[in-house]
């Protein structure tokens, strides 16, 4: 079983949902990634989304869009965002990585040398924004032989025949894209998300995360209810931004925002 | 005997490139479009309504126009020019705008988005837009707003608004960028109107055929003129929607040259150029698979051309396609050459070409005194230099 499919079935199993925190490798600076990872383990996340910084983050707002380019300005990619999973997981046997990014560092590597890569960094997921699955069959089939989960999104737009689509080429978990809109955007409508997660259900049973548009302690509880996770990202790197001359002082304060999410989380009263 | 060229396939691809390489969102409102696109392609009303248009409001036919003197002065093949510059807005970027806006109408989208370069087709979408009374928002990276104020300015007469990109290079890609950010968010009523044959399918398929009116044309008026076919026929390519809607309707003619003219800026060889067909490598970029500015990491690099609107990263599939198989070839010309080409045309023929289309004729001046008298070349005068005086003036020294 992958640490994935295990994660969540360990979570279940006890009626919990996963917290998963998206960072940016090498925001604000490559010696930052690693040692936040563990630090966010320790806070009571599940799985890691690690992003590999991009040039051109069309699907991202402003706010992951800077962290990729303060990570660029250090000379990261996505070479070093593998080996940045490879430094965690030797010291972290159990919490599943999943890279996400877009398309274009992984066809300059080429996508048999990728697998290869991220298999030997023990890479748990890989989600391509920019690879929906009618392009992605090949990428998707070198990992799955890899045991590494090929990891799609689906959005508000998406229609029963798509979840079933993503249903059958994906693993892991299936990321739902809660708004019409960028990363960090700022208009997450609860009431659609319930209604869009009984059509998802009814068409998938993989694990679903939730992320888009989730900010505070009280969204991460009221979306868990409804998901098999919640992702935040926007949330998390805008305290790296606003604390750019105090990286200790951005580390506490994602700490202290994880807490507080995996504290309402798992006091649901649901 | 060959096989009739039906690019792009069912899903997009032109061999191994083009496709549908997008974020889950948009796939939705891609299918949506392509399915429209088919439905009226076919429709006897929609074909006649954009005839009307491109008629009466774009002044089609655009003329073939034989240079004589430049022709005479090179010493060489005749030298036609396809007149797209005496298009209304001053380029062929309108011949596609009114395309797309009677899609947008007729699929019910209130609201139009574009991302320009130059700022051309960011004025030929404002155009349209104006014309149906549809609400349009056009994004331009913010070095681009200011080396175009003047395109800036009448976008705006338009009724436009134009946002100033700050992100990244802050040119065309970022501008392109942002507005798939906005189609993104608000899909639902939106259309967006891309200028150049790249993006997602079916966009490089729909504008190329949108364009293919100007060689449509150009064959009929070079058969009427000259009562063969042209031997050659040379066209700017940044995006490349000028060069295929020249090139498409001759793909077939085997005896038919095509020559797309990328922009190598400072030069090939200092890195700082537009020419990814020249000098780049195979990857993914705002939707489609196609010869792209990349490092070894994958990530776009800055690109440069003394023309904003060649000033991109990346290039239309077909193109990459066209290249692979030999169909078509594709040169280079440097900042430097293309302002020869604009003063040349400029002095020899009393037409001020704009700083894109500089880049063909500056070819032209290459290639026609190695071909006969006898022989034809037709070259795309893709837009006018109405846009690029305040630049112009300015490399003069000379303050307007």
């Amino acid at each position: 079983m992958s640490r994935l499919a295990a994660t969540f079935e360990a979570l279940a199993q006890t009626g919990r949902k996963a917290l998963i925190p998206f960072i940016t490798a090498g925001d604000p600076y490559p010696e930052f990634t690693v040692p936040m990872m563990h630090a966010m383990v320790e806070a009571g996340v599940d799985v890691i989304e690690l992003g590999i910084p991009f040039s051109d983050p069309m699907a991202d707002g402003p706010v992951i869009q800077r962290a990729s380019e303060r990570a660029l300005a250090h000379k990261m990619s996505l070479r070093r965002t593998l080996a940045m999973a490879m430094e965690f997981r030797r010291s972290n046997r159990h919490t599943p990585i999943v890279l996400m990014g877009y398309l274009n560092p992984i066809e300059a590597m080429g996508y048999e040398a990728f697998a290869n890569a991220a298999q030997r960094a023990e890479v748990d997921g890989i989600l391509t924004v920019d690879l929906p699955p009618e392009e992605g069959e090949e990428c998707a089939a070198l990992l799955k032989a890899r045991d590494i989960d090929p990891i799609f999104l689906l959005a508000p737009n998406s229609s029963s025949e798509r979840i079933q689509k993503m249903d059958a080429v994906g693993s892991g978990y299936l990321y739902y894209v809660s708004l019409k809109g960028v990363t960090g955007a700022g208009h997450l409508n609860i009431a659609d998300v319930k209604t869009k997660l009984e059509q998802l259900r009814a068409n998938t049973r993989l694990p679903v995360a939730i992320g888009f548009g989730v900010k505070d302690a009280d969204t991460a509880k009221t979306i868990a209810a409804l998901g098999d996770g919640v992702v935040v990202g926007s949330a998390l790197i805008s305290k790296i931004e606003a604390n750019l001359d105090s990286p200790e002082q951005a580390k506490k304060e994602i700490i202290e925002l994880l807490a507080a999410m995996r504290h309402a989380m798992d006091n649901n009263g649901a | 005997m060959t096989d009739k060229y039906t690019m792009p396939d069912a899903r997009g691809h032109f061999g191994p490139y083009g496709g549908m390489f997008v974020a889950e969102t948009l796939m939705p409102p891609i299918q949506e479009l392509n399915a429209a696109y088919q439905q009226y392609l076919g429709d006897p009303d929609f074909i006649a309504e954009l005839d009307k248009d491109l008629q009466y409001y774009v002044g089609r036919p655009s003329p073939l126009y034989h240079a004589e003197r430049w022709s005479r002065e090179l010493g060489g093949a005749q030298i036609y020019l396809k007149r797209e510059d005496l298009n209304h807005t001053g380029s062929h970027k309108i011949n596609n705008t009114v395309g797309q806006a009677l899609l947008a109408k007729r699929m019910g989208k209130t609201r139009i988005i574009a991302e320009t370069g130059a700022g051309q087709h960011g004025v030929a979408t404002a155009t349209v837009a104006a014309r149906l009374g549809l609400e349009c928002v056009v994004y331009m990276g913010a070095v681009d707003v200011a080396r175009q104020s003047l395109n800036v300015y009448r976008m705006k007469l338009l009724g436009a608004t134009v946002v100033a990109v700050e992100s990244g290079s802050k040119t065309l890609k970022d501008a392109l960028n942002e507005a798939l950010r906005d189609w993104v968010t608000n899909v639902d009523n939106t259309f967006y109107i891309i200028g150049t044959v790249a993006g997602p399918h079916p966009y490089p398929a729909m504008v190329r055929d949108f364009q293919a009116i100007i060689g449509r044309e150009a064959k009929a008026q070079c058969l009427a003129a000259t009562g063969g076919l042209p031997d050659a026929l040379v066209a700017c390519v940044g995006g490349g929607s000028n060069a295929i809607g020249l090139f498409y309707p001759f793909i077939d003619d085997a005896s038919v040259a095509l020559y797309g003219v990328e922009a190598a800026g400072d030069g090939i060889e200092t890195g700082r150029h537009s020419a990814p067909l020249s000098a780049g490598r195979p990857g993914v970029l705002h939707g489609n698979r196609t010869y792209l500015m990349s490092d070894d990491d994958g990530e776009i690099i800055e690109t440069h051309s003394i023309s904003a609107g060649l000033d991109y990263p990346g290039v239309g599939p077909e193109h990459a396609w066209l290249k692979d198989t030999g169909r078509a070839n594709y040169v280079s010309i440097t900042d430097n050459e293309a302002l020869g080409g604009f003063y040349a045309l400029t002095r020899m023929e009393g037409i001020i070409p704009a700083l894109e289309s500089s880049h063909a004729m500056a070819y032209t001046m290459k290639l026609a005194p190695t071909l006969r008298p006898d022989q034809t070349i037709i070259v795309n005068l893709s837009g006018r230099g109405d846009k690029d005086m305040q630049t112009m003036a300015r490399r003069e020294g000379i303050e307007l």
